[in-house]
Parts: C-alpha cells; sequence; structure tokens
C-alpha cells in the first residue's frame, strides 16, 4: 500500500514540479514562457498549460524535432521535384523549423517572418535559433509581409504557414484574399503548407477556402494529435508512384531529424479521393471571417 | 462603436494587426469625435431645427457608405505610397473615418440643445443623453463583435448602419414637417 502511494506521487510529481521556469516576459502581443522540463526546453504563450507549447527542443539533441507537425512538414518535400532553394516561414515559434531546414539544405535562403520582436530575441537566446546571410528573420505582420512582396514580385519554392496568436491562426491570415496573395508568391512547382488545428464549424470553412484557392490538397495527419498540415501545390498534386519514389529518396536524409518519412506518407490523404466537408460550405473572406468565433 | 470596431477588419488585410491598428483607429475616433463635438455645440447656438438635426443624421449615413465601396481601393492607394504600417494605418483611417465620425460627433451636442428647455434641468438631460449615448456604444460594440460579425459581412453591417442612420434622419426631417404643418394650421384657425 505504501508502495503504491509512492508510485502515485512520484507520478504525479514527475509530471509537474520539475519543469522550470526559464524565462517569463511580457511582450506587446502575449506572454512569452520558456520552460526547462528534464531534458525538453519548451515555448509558451499565454498560459502554463502543455497545450500551448509553440515550440519545443531536446537540450542534449537540438537537432531532432519534438513536434509531429513540425515533423509532418517535411511531407511537402514530396510535392517538390528538387530541393528547395527559398523557404519562406510565417511565424517563427522557436525557430527550430528555420534549423532544421538549414542543415537539411545549407545553399537554400530562408526567410522568417514573426510579428513580435520578444519572439525572435527568445528564439535567438534560448533555441539556438541562427541567422546568416542565407537566413534572415524580420519583424512585421504576415499579411503585409505577403502584400509588399507580391509587389515586388518575390518567389518562394516553399512557403510555410505557421502564425498563431493566444487562439488559433489570426482572421486575416485565413482568409480567400490572404491565400491568393500567398499563392501569388510560389514558383511553378511551388509548395504551400499551413499547420492548423481547427475544430468543429471552422474545420469546413477553412477546408473549403483553402480548395477555392489552390484546388484539391493533401491532408497530413498523425493520429496521436489534432495537428493537420494542409499541403498544397501550385501545380498539380503529384501521382502515387512519384510519391513512393521521392519517399526512398528523401528517408535517409530526414532520419537525423527524427522524421520517418514513410510513415508520414502513409498519412496523406487526398481531398480527391476524401473530402469531409460540404461543397456549400461558405469560405472564409477579408469581408466574413469569425474564425475565431468558430473554433469553439 | 460599431464602426470603430469594423475598422480594424477593415484595415487588417492591408494593414495587419499589429497594435499599432487599434492606436491608429482610437486616435482617429477620439480626434473626430472632438471636433465634431465643438462644430456640432457651435452649429446648435443658430437656427435650432429637428430638420437641421435630421441632416446631420443624413450626411452621417452618406459619408459612412464611401466605406462600404472604395475602402480596398483608398487602402491600396495607401498601402503603395506609405511602407511604415503604422503612418500607413493612420492614414487610412483618416480617409475612411475622419469625416463621418466628426459629423456623428455632432449629434451628442445638438442633441443636448433640442432637449433642454429649463436650465435647471440642463444637467440631468446631458446626463440621460450620455447614459443613452454610452449604453448604446457598448451595446453596439458587443453586439457587432460577438453575432453581427458571425452571420454577416463586413459591408454589409456597415450598409446597414448606414441606412439606420439614413433613416433616422429622414424621419426627424419629416416629424419636423408634419409638426410645423400641423402648427400653421391650428395658428390659423385661431387667426379665423
Amino acid at each position: 500500500m505504501n508502495k503504491l502511494f509512492v508510485i502515485c506521487l512520484l507520478v504525479t510529481f514527475s509530471n509537474v514540479s520539475f519543469a522550470k521556469v526559464i524565462h517569463k516576459e511580457r511582450s506587446l502581443y502575449r506572454n512569452i514562457i520558456v520552460e526547462d522540463n528534464y531534458n525538453l526546453r519548451c515555448l509558451k504563450f499565454n498560459v502554463k498549460t502543455s497545450k500551448t507549447n509553440q515550440s519545443c527542443l531536446y537540450i542534449d539533441d537540438p537537432q531532432k524535432l519534438v513536434f509531429n507537425y513540425t515533423k509532418l512538414l517535411f511531407s511537402s518535400l514530396l510535392l517538390l521535384d528538387k530541393a528547395p532553394e527559398s523557404i519562406l516561414i510565417i511565424g517563427l515559434g522557436g525557430g527550430t523549423m528555420s534549423n532544421s531546414l538549414h542543415q537539411l539544405y545549407p545553399q537554400a535562403t530562408i526567410e522568417n517572418i514573426e510579428i513580435d520582436p520578444a519572439v525572435i530575441k527568445v528564439a535567438r537566446q534560448y533555441f539556438g535559433f541562427f541567422e546568416n546571410d542565407k537566413i534572415t528573420s524580420k519583424v512585421q505582420d504576415g499579411r503585409i509581409f505577403v502584400k509588399r512582396a507580391a509587389m515586388k514580385k518575390q518567389k518562394y519554392d516553399w512557403i510555410i504557414l505557421d502564425a498563431f496568436n493566444g487562439d488559433y491562426i489570426p482572421e486575416h491570415l485565413l482568409t480567400k484574399e490572404f491565400l491568393e496573395e500567398t499563392k501569388s508568391l510560389l514558383t511553378k512547382d511551388g509548395v504551400l503548407s499551413a499547420n492548423t488545428f481547427s475544430v468543429s464549424d471552422l474545420y469546413a470553412h477553412e477546408s473549403a477556402t483553402y480548395k477555392a484557392v489552390f484546388g484539391d490538397f493533401y491532408n497530413v495527419r498523425n493520429q496521436k494529435n489534432s495537428n493537420r498540415i494542409i499541403l498544397t501545390s501550385n501545380n498539380s498534386l503529384p501521382s502515387g508512384e512519384i510519391i513512393i519514389e521521392r519517399v526512398k529518396k528523401l528517408s535517409s536524409s530526414l532520419t537525423p531529424f527524427g522524421v520517418d518519412i514513410a510513415k508520414i506518407s502513409s498519412n496523406m490523404t487526398s481531398t480527391k479521393e476524401e473530402q469531409d466537408w460540404s461543397d456549400n460550405t461558405k469560405v472564409l473572406t477579408d469581408q466574413f471571417s469569425p474564425a475565431n468565433l468558430l473554433n469553439q | 462603436m460599431g464602426i470603430e470596431l469594423l475598422g480594424g477588419r477593415i484595415l487588417a488585410p492591408f494593414f495587419g494587426s499589429s497594435v499599432h491598428i487599434w492606436g491608429s483607429i482610437i486616435t482617429v475616433f477620439m480626434l473626430s469625435l472632438s471636433f465634431g463635438y465643438l462644430i456640432g455645440g457651435k452649429l446648435s447656438t443658430k437656427n435650432v431645427s429637428l430638420t437641421r438635426y435630421g441632416c446631420i443624421f443624413l450626411f452621417a449615413g452618406i459619408t459612412v457608405l464611401p466605406i462600404t465601396l472604395w475602402s480596398g481601393n483608398i487602402m491600396e492607394a495607401i498601402f503603395i505610397s506609405i511602407e511604415d504600417s503604422r503612418y500607413g494605418s493612420l492614414a487610412a483611417s483618416m480617409a475612411l473615418f475622419f469625416i463621418p465620425t466628426i459629423i456623428l460627433g455632432m449629434i451628442s451636442p445638438y442633441s443636448v440643445r433640442l432637449l433642454v428647455t429649463d436650465k435647471d434641468k440642463s444637467g440631468q438631460v446631458a446626463g440621460v443623453l450620455y447614459f443613452v449615448s454610452t449604453l448604446g456604444s457598448a451595446l453596439g460594440t458587443i453586439i457587432t463583435s460577438f453575432y453581427f460579425v458571425l452571420f454577416f459581412e463586413v459591408n454589409a453591417i456597415i450598409f446597414t448602419f448606414s441606412m439606420t442612420l439614413i433613416i433616422f434622419g429622414f424621419i426627424a426631417i419629416t416629424f419636423d414637417k408634419l409638426s410645423k404643418t400641423k402648427n400653421e394650421n391650428s395658428t390659423g384657425a385661431i387667426h379665423e
């Protein structure tokens, strides 16, 4: 009986009391908390629950990706017929995606756009986010960056949408107009992947909006968590055979990052075969985008 | 207040949702309301009539309309010419909201003038007016942000606000006309 009690005690405390807050600040937009828990360091926004982790890394193995969704993002490579040369990331978090992609493709230029200067500072200080002449970060609202970049006719092979506020993706980054502007930044075979976790009503609206702009897309999921990567291409989606071929080519180079691309590819479903929302769902626009109200 | 709230929504596609957006919007609204109060007060010193009061509503409704019609073009022009999104959003909220909000600001002092009949009660009348208009602002804010944006497009909401103002204007003018003709009739009757 005593033994059981001790075990219970250990189990409860091992989950809570060993997380140590190593940095805390209130930025213009949110509370930022950096927390160490054994070997895991996490960036959190607002409250101290595990649900709000924005970015994490293993302190003794920073190369290995922690989050499933970051791993799932690598499925984008299956839609590219060559290594990406220019990458745009909207929403920095801890900067782990930028770091990993630089290791994988040292020749690629990576532009990170982040609205909150405090997040960039924390990423540099605690998450080893590094910049050089290939990797840059800019403090700007994602929407404004995209509009200006479109005016300058900039093009990217791969665009990653990963911007979140306290609740979800900001409303003006969910609309048809925004996706059209972003699509105009893609190279001919360019790929756009968006990290989402919408539930209830918003799921259908979000899906319908992506389909209206890009046509059919891939949903990439993992049974373990609720994230869904929306994977779209400026070109038509590649066939199953091509994807299998690319899985073979990529798998060894992705293993160091803890990415099992074969497993991920088996969790990709095309909306061509499987559309799980109704056809008459209203598309989100700048005029109609009550996103955060729908996601409840 | 409903319009102010939607202002954030209207500016977001061009100027983002950074804190300075709200800074710009609130600054412009406060600035134009202050001018509106001043002008409305001045206007209420001469030839006060319900018709003029109705005209204020009418003009307010009409000047709100360009937001639904040309806000895209106006903001695009400003977006292209001003690089800094702080001053861009300030210029855009100036262009879109400055004039209608001045006119809306004129309503309060003019209402005081129309409603005060007794000097002793002027404080009470002003109090009731502040109560009604601020409560209305609170309701407008909560209903717009909680429900209107769920069911309607931004333009549809602004258009409805505009139409409501115009209708109020017409009601005031017609009411004034009717009571005047009635007065003329009754004074005429006495003369006869």
